[in-house]
């Protein structure tokens, strides 16, 4: 992490970048959060250990705006993202000085928490380059262990690589940790029955407060108006009253980022009820990469959509069905 | 009492200005009968029509919902329909892995010539949504019953 550090101070010294863009401690020991560092002193505040899963990808839409690069650190998965916005001409390279840090694998406090693991007060091992195998948790309740894998955020088992698509530089090793197939809850839904289907979805979407922190972090939901915000008045209002887009929020939103979402899982992530989100998006991929070829947004800023695209011999939506 | 009540199913037909809806009026000048069930909503190419309309017409209480336009490669605008077919093979596939039945969805690319064809596919159609019954589903995701 010093590291990080010492190089961002040495690229705000010599003028090369404006302000950095990383991540800062949170109010506990297992949240940081994005955070701009405009001087030297401020980046004491920073941070990067194996709880930094936030994409920063989706900030340099507001860093573009300012005068000036921003340094901004990006881990390989946050590469995709960055290069799909670049696409969608939603940032600016030119703005931006990437350091690609190396990832071994984001753990959360809530797969902790998940494992029964309550009060947490901090946690030992979570070095980002070389986290210990099993991380030490000190809690309310006395000291408790739990395998680093265990802690591990859903995406990370299914990890698209740690190769950084776009960077200016690359700090600190990464480690492979995919050891599941991405695509195995969605096999195992589309073997249900419509009544299990429906059933299973209806359980998991009437969690959903509303929040909106799906679209908010999402960094291809980046659109200057969104159909969720108010367009009646000019602040961005939590949610539009409106029956249809209450029922159909996630339905809607999953539909209006087909072919744009690189799978980031950070949709996931920020659910404060724990909804697979990444459900939706999956299954659209998957329908992609069969019917239209294999497909990864953000692999580079070039290749055409695959919804922006067609071919005049496409699969007939009902010859699709047979398929699926 | 008790009133015998007949499923009437609601369909919604979203058909092409420049082929299917000349199609339904060509099946109606040639007295080809289709279903009252089908309420058509014209627009101007099947391109236009945006995946949220289709998930609106389930949301406001229709029983299945069908889109119309000309044959690929026939597209007024050239290309529209091809757009559409992709979207629409997504959003079908889509609402299968929600839990709608897959027979509640269709297109059928019908011309402005084959008035047989389109009073032959609401026919059908309107069959098919008759043996799945009402739609019960997709009115509301988000809230348990």
């Amino acid at each position: 992490m010093q590291e990080l550090v010492n190089r961002a101070k040495a690229l705000l010294a010599d003028g090369t970048v404006q302000r950095v863009l990383g991540w800062k401690m949170g109010d506990l020991a297992y949240n940081p959060e994005p955070a701009f560092f405009e001087n030297e002193e401020a980046l004491s505040d920073f941070v990067y250990n194996s709880f930094c899963g936030a994409n920063l990808s989706k900030y340099m839409i507001e860093a573009s705006k300012k005068e000036g690069k921003t340094l901004v650190f990006l881990k390989p998965c946050d590469t995709y993202s960055f290069n799909q916005l670049l696409k969608e001409h939603r940032i600016l390279r030119e703005k931006a000085y990437i350091i690609g840090v190396g990832c071994t694998g984001k753990i959360s406090g809530e797969r902790i928490k998940e494992a029964g693991i309550r009060g947490i007060i901090a946690v030992e091992g979570a070095d980002a380059f070389a986290p210990a195998e099993t991380l030490q948790v000190k809690t309310l309740y006395g000291d408790r262990e739990i395998a680093y894998k265990d802690a591990m955020l859903e995406r990370c088992h299914v990890c698209k690589g740690k190769e950084h698509k776009i960077y200016d530089e690359i700090i600190g090793e990464s480690r492979d940790t995919a050891d599941s197939d991405r695509m195995e809850k969605v096999r195992e839904i589309e073997a249900m029955s419509p009544e299990e289907k429906f059933a299973f979805f209806q359980n998991e979407l009437s969690r959903c407060i509303r929040c909106n922190a799906c679209r908010n972090v999402c960094p291809a939901c980046s659109c200057r108006k969104c159909v969720f915000d108010s367009t009646k008045f000019d602040s961005a209002q939590k949610a539009n009253v409106d029956s249809f887009e209450e029922k159909m929020f996630h339905v809607i939103r999953a539909f209006h980022v087909a072919g744009r979402c690189t799978d980031c899982g950070e949709c996931s992530r920020v659910c404060p009820q724990n909804i697979p989100l990444h459900l939706f998006n999956r299954k659209l991929i998957s329908d992609i990469n069969e019917f239209y070829g294999e497909y990864q947004a953000g692999e580079d800023d070039t290749t055409v959509g695959p919804l922006t695209a067609f071919t005049t011999d496409d699969i007939e939506p009902s010859d699709a069905r047979e398929r699926g | 009492m008790s009133v015998a009540t007949e499923f009437k199913p609601k369909i919604v037909a979203f058909c092409c200005n420049w082929c299917s809806y000349a199609g339904a009026d060509l099946a109606g000048s040639s007295r080809l009968a289709y279903p009252a069930d089908v309420k058509i909503i014209r627009v101007p190419c099947s391109c236009r029509v945006n995946p949220m309309f289709i998930l609106r017409a389930f949301e406001k209480g229709a029983d299945g919902v069908i889109l119309c336009g000309c044959h690929p490669g026939d597209c007024h605008y050239s290309t529209g329909n091809f757009y559409a077919r992709r979207r629409m093979t997504l959003l079908f596939s889509l609402l299968d892995y929600l839990g709608v039945e897959e027979g509640r969805t269709r297109v059928e690319w019908v011309s402005a010539a084959e008035g047989v064809k389109f009073s032959q596919t609401m026919n059908e159609f309107v069959e098919k949504i008759r043996s799945l019954g009402e739609n019960v589903r997709l009115g509301d995701l988000r809230c348990k019953n």
